[in-house]
């Protein structure tokens, strides 16, 4: 039996068929997009380790393939790449312990 | 699109040669590394070594014309028995003189006076140092590379180097992907490489790796050929074409046959039909305004920024 696969990375390179239902919508989220990832008072190296960082948070395995690829154009590492996703991952555990006080606060209205 | 049909999209006649600034020595594929990069396929078994006869062609070739710059590579150009005459005599004729050094040679049995060698004589040094950091050095050039390396490199910053004497180094993309801009790796090279262990350059040049010979061998091992070979002629840059290498070298082979660059010469891509082909034959005039011989691996200096 086969087994079929959700994601596949030659698909990465037909993201512009989405564009093929509605051309207008995905011409203004890449001309969005390009400008976003265009140096400004960030530089391209900074913006695009921002994005391999969103791409773990998100968990997106297209962005994350795309984004480390960048990142080894900037001239980055593995050392780089591993320390960014460390901060992306502190986030994310970070984002659940605070909610650990949501948790407190929940016990606190109905405890004695 | 094959490169000599994408060079007619943007100019009307193939490339041309605009003057012959440098002459680029190869003095033979023996090396004392085995590099995993290596367009040369480059190594301590290889036993393509220029002779005597071919050396004094080059030199002979430098005096007549009035070259400024002899710029010599390999291998290891240090392992050619007759590189310290050639450098000497070049530096005589009031060449400048440029080696492409491993760093890592100077470690080698016979190569004890290189340091002195080089500094006595105002060698300009480009030398290969792929990262700032020794794992991946030592993951592309061999176990101990890097070390060795920064080694050279601290000796010959007591010498001058990296001061009054010109030490430049090189990073290639450890892989199948494109190299960044200088501006964007220089600054990161030269604070670690100062802060860890206090050495100092002048530039560091970032150079595409090309689809030739060891580079090209792990590109289709790991089936990324086609894959980089596009990623390369979608980067194409046509204003890399004025300052590409090509159009102001001529690259001399271990046995005299002369072509365009070291890349075409590892393809075994001679200087077009109809111009002088071997060192012997040199004539300034007519390979000064040469058509440039290109195959598809030319993309790689027209990539983004250009690599010359």
């Amino acid at each position: 039996m086969s087994m079929t696969n959700y994601y596949n990375d030659e698909d990465l390179e037909r993201f512009g068929d989405i564009g093929k239902h509605s051309p207008e919508l995905f011409k203004k989220f890449m001309d969005w997009y390009t400008s976003a990832l265009q140096p400004g008072i960030l530089s391209k190296r900074e913006k695009v380790l921002i994005g391999l960082a969103v791409a773990h948070a998100v968990q997106c395995p297209y962005c994350i393939d795309a984004y480390t690829k960048s990142c080894l154009e900037e001239g980055m590492s593995l050392e780089h790449i591993t320390e960014a996703v460390h901060v992306a991952s502190a986030v994310r555990g970070g984002a659940s312990l605070i909610h650990g006080i949501q948790a407190h606060n929940a016990a606190g209205k109905i405890s004695l | 699109m094959h490169f000599e049909e994408k060079i007619l999209t943007i100019q009307p006649v193939p490339l041309h040669a605009t003057g012959i600034e440098i002459l680029q020595v190869n003095l033979g594929y023996r090396c004392n590394m085995t590099c995993k990069h290596c367009h040369v396929q480059a190594g301590p078994d290889r036993d393509e070594i220029m002779d005597i006869r071919n050396i004094e062609g080059v030199l002979s070739v430098l005096k007549e014309n009035r070259i400024k710059t002899l710029d010599i590579t390999g291998g290891a150009p240090e392992l050619n028995p007759g590189f310290r005459y050639l450098v000497e005599e070049a530096r005589h004729a009031g060449c400048h003189v440029i080696a492409r050094s491993n760093l890592t040679i100077f470690y080698e049995p016979g190569m004890e006076d290189l340091f002195d060698f080089y500094s006595r004589n105002n060698v300009e040094i480009i030398a290969s140092l792929p990262y700032f950091r020794e794992a991946d050095v030592d993951n592309v050039r061999g176990n101990g590379a890097f070390r060795r390396s920064i080694n050279t490199l601290q000796k010959l910053n007591n010498l001058g180097y990296g001061n009054d004497k010109k030490l430049n180094l090189v990073y290639n993309p450890p892989g199948a992907f494109l190299p960044p801009s200088q501006a964007a790796i220089e600054e990161e090279y030269r604070r670690e490489l100062k802060r860890n262990f206090d050495v100092s350059f002048h530039s560091l040049y970032t150079f595409a790796n090309m689809p030739v010979g060891r580079f090209r061998e792990f590109l289709i091992r790991s089936k990324n050929y086609d894959k980089y070979l596009r990623k390369l002629t979608d980067a194409f840059n046509p204003e890399t074409l004025q300052g590409i290498m090509c159009r102001h070298i001529v690259n001399v082979g271990w046995d005299g046959t002369l072509y365009d660059c070291d890349f075409n010469q590892m393809s075994g891509l001679k200087v077009s039909d109809g111009y002088p082909r071997t060192i012997r034959d040199f004539d300034y005039h007519v390979l000064a305004g040469r058509r440039i011989a290109v195959d598809d691996h030319c993309y790689g200096c027209t990539a983004g920024q250009g690599s010359t």
